[in-house]
């Protein structure tokens, strides 16, 4: 059986639009998501979420059903609602994708090109009690809003930094969702660092976007500035929402508290992949290292949109075409029918990364809350604490993988997508290194807990023909 | 906690611990169960404490449940199905009963 020309893991607008143009270039594709259908995150439910077919979640959110629709049409094979859990480089240069296709079922692709799309993940916020149900992200809210229509009822508060916070209180405003509080977090000094990013910030397409969403935000919601600290406050689930801003505590009652602190690229998968990953010491996080294509060091697997650094759906997309393109000179020796198309997917790629860096600056997270107090939960799933990993980096844990051996901290289901990036910067804030010197929790295959089941099941297979 | 601002096309029945809740076709099964008044859905495993959905996208495993009897399955990447049925308190919970402090 002949593996496919290429696999894409993922179904946002990176991995779409890669997807429609390597189709378009002739290419075998199989497109494999987790999600129900296309759109990933950014674009959820643009084909029948709450919002499919309307605008009310603003033009943006409305692009995801065009990519979605040129999807549909380019006839590419998808397997939705299955999870990669593995990518392995053959002896021959082929890969071999393992895929979770059900709880008791998995199969392998294989593949001679692999472009990972896997998107972003929310940086993790851990304040006192985020443990509580009724604590949830801005993300999370979002992606109910976009797939089911479901919106917070009773006092909710958002708490913490980054554009989704606006954009999300912008959307609650705009459908008449009341939202009391919004707890702004992010360091006073932010504006000063962000200064000198203006010019790119007002040439960029958020100057306006954003400037609106803040209009939108403020009107409707009581904003509070130089947010200190954040703690959730209830028994078996969220009560109320405590804050602290100078001198001032308060306790207000909520039902919701929502906690954003910007997103960072998803490396599970392409770390694991053995692809060469670097600190971002602008963006705080670990990204892959990539050519101007989205190639890694592992030839063959390459990376487009957000998973490769955090750029928006608009960079992500022309990150996919550009990809594309890659992967078809390597597979076929030409870009398709002209590089004109290519150059206008660069440039494209340029005008939407103008007034990152400004965004980046401005809504930085407060080092306090990368690196928050010893009572704090850091690692949901085995339940450490900031103290605990503190402890035993004092005992003389030398970086984060002994940290892990020590307390468990990343040792549970998430494999560290909850405390790896805290539990560095808390390393960092303990010993001076910088991150780029620490280093990230190793992060090994299957990137997702599989079951004794989908193992075994695995050995039947490995043939195209298992997903045909 | 949370109310739904689209009526839904259609509706299908699911049980949750046993009892039967009528809920909208192709809904999310995390936000069917929130809206259905559980805001716990499992305990953790070492301190036995409630947890609901919290990242909504199949990254943080708060959300387990057992679906038609498999375990530990992602509730916010499940969209919920006719006669469905789910458990709440994954087997870690029983796990964490165990497990001495």
């Amino acid at each position: 059986m002949m593996p496919f020309d290429l696999v894409i893991v993922g179904a946002g607008p990176a991995g779409l639009r890669a997807a429609v143009e390597a189709a378009a270039g002739g290419l075998s594709v199989m497109l494999v998501d987790e999600g129900r259908e296309p759109g990933g995150q950014i674009y959820r439910g643009s084909e029948s979420g709450a919002f499919a077919g309307t605008a009310k979640l603003g033009p943006d959110y409305a692009a995801g059903a065009v990519l979605a629709a040129a999807f549909r049409a380019s006839g590419v094979q998808a397997l939705f609602g299955a999870t990669v859990i593995q990518i392995e480089r053959e002896a021959d240069g082929s890969f071999c994708v393992s895929v979770a296709t059900g709880h008791d079922k998995a199969v392998v692709i294989r593949a001679k090109v692999v472009i990972a799309a896997t998107g972003a993940q929310e940086r993790p916020f851990p304040i006192d009690g985020w443990t509580l149900p009724g604590v949830m992200t801005a993300g999370a809210a979002q992606t109910m809003l976009k797939a089911d229509g479901v919106v917070p009822d009773g006092p909710v508060v958002l708490a913490g930094t980054g554009p989704l916070l606006y954009l999300l209180a912008a959307q609650y405003a705009a459908l008449g969702v009341a939202i009391d509080t919004l707890l702004d977090t992010a360091a006073p000094g932010n504006w000063r660092r962000a200064l000198r990013h203006v010019p790119g910030f007002l040439a960029s397409r958020y100057a306006f976007k954003g400037l609106g969403l803040l209009c939108k935000a403020l009107a409707a919601t009581r904003i509070i500035r130089g947010v200190e600290a954040v703690a959730a406050i209830g028994d078996t689930r969220l009560s109320a929402v405590a804050y602290r801003k100078g001198a001032t505590e308060r306790t207000i009652p909520a039902h919701v508290l929502l906690l954003h602190h910007g997103v960072v690229p998803q490396i599970n998968l392409t770390w694991s992949a053995g692809a060469q990953h670097r600190w971002n010491a602008a963006r705080l996080a670990f990204e892959p290292v990539r050519d101007a294509s989205g190639q890694t060091d592992v030839p063959g697997l390459f990376i487009a949109g957000d998973s490769g650094g955090i750029g928006g759906a608009q960079a992500a997309e022309a990150e996919g075409a550009l990809a594309a393109f890659g992967v078809l000179r390597m597979l076929r020796g030409t870009a398709g029918d002209d590089d004109r198309t290519e150059r206008q997917w660069r440039r494209r790629l340029a005008v939407s990364l103008r007034g990152r860096a400004f965004l980046d600056a401005l809504y930085a997270p407060r080092q306090s809350h990368l690196s928050p107090p010893d009572d704090v939960i850091v690692c949901r799933c085995e339940e450490v604490t900031a103290g605990d990993i503190r402890k035993a980096v004092r005992r003389g844990a030398m970086g984060p993988n002994q940290v892990k051996a020590f307390t468990r901290a990343g040792m549970g289901p998430c494999q560290s997508r909850m405390c790896g990036l805290t539990t560095v910067a808390i390393i960092a804030a303990e010993t001076g290194q910088s991150p780029s010197d620490i280093g990230h929790m190793r992060l090994r295959a299957p990137v997702k807990p599989v079951t004794v089941a989908q193992i075994a099941s695995l050995s039947d297979t490995g043939e195209r023909s298992a997903v045909d | 906690m949370f109310r739904r601002l689209v009526e839904p096309a259609g509706h299908v029945t699911v049980t949750i611990d046993g009892r039967p809740f009528s809920v909208a076709a192709g809904e999310t099964l995390s936000t069917a169960m929130l809206l259905a008044g559980f805001a716990g859905l499992r305990r953790s495993a070492r301190l036995g404490r409630e947890r609901g959905p919290f990242c909504g996208m199949g990254v943080c495993f708060d959300c387990l449940v057992t679906i038609d009897g498999a375990a530990n399955r992602q509730a916010c990447l499940v969209r919920v199905r006719d006669g469905m049925a789910v458990q709440t308190g994954t087997r870690l919970a029983a796990l964490a009963d165990t497990v001495p402090e």
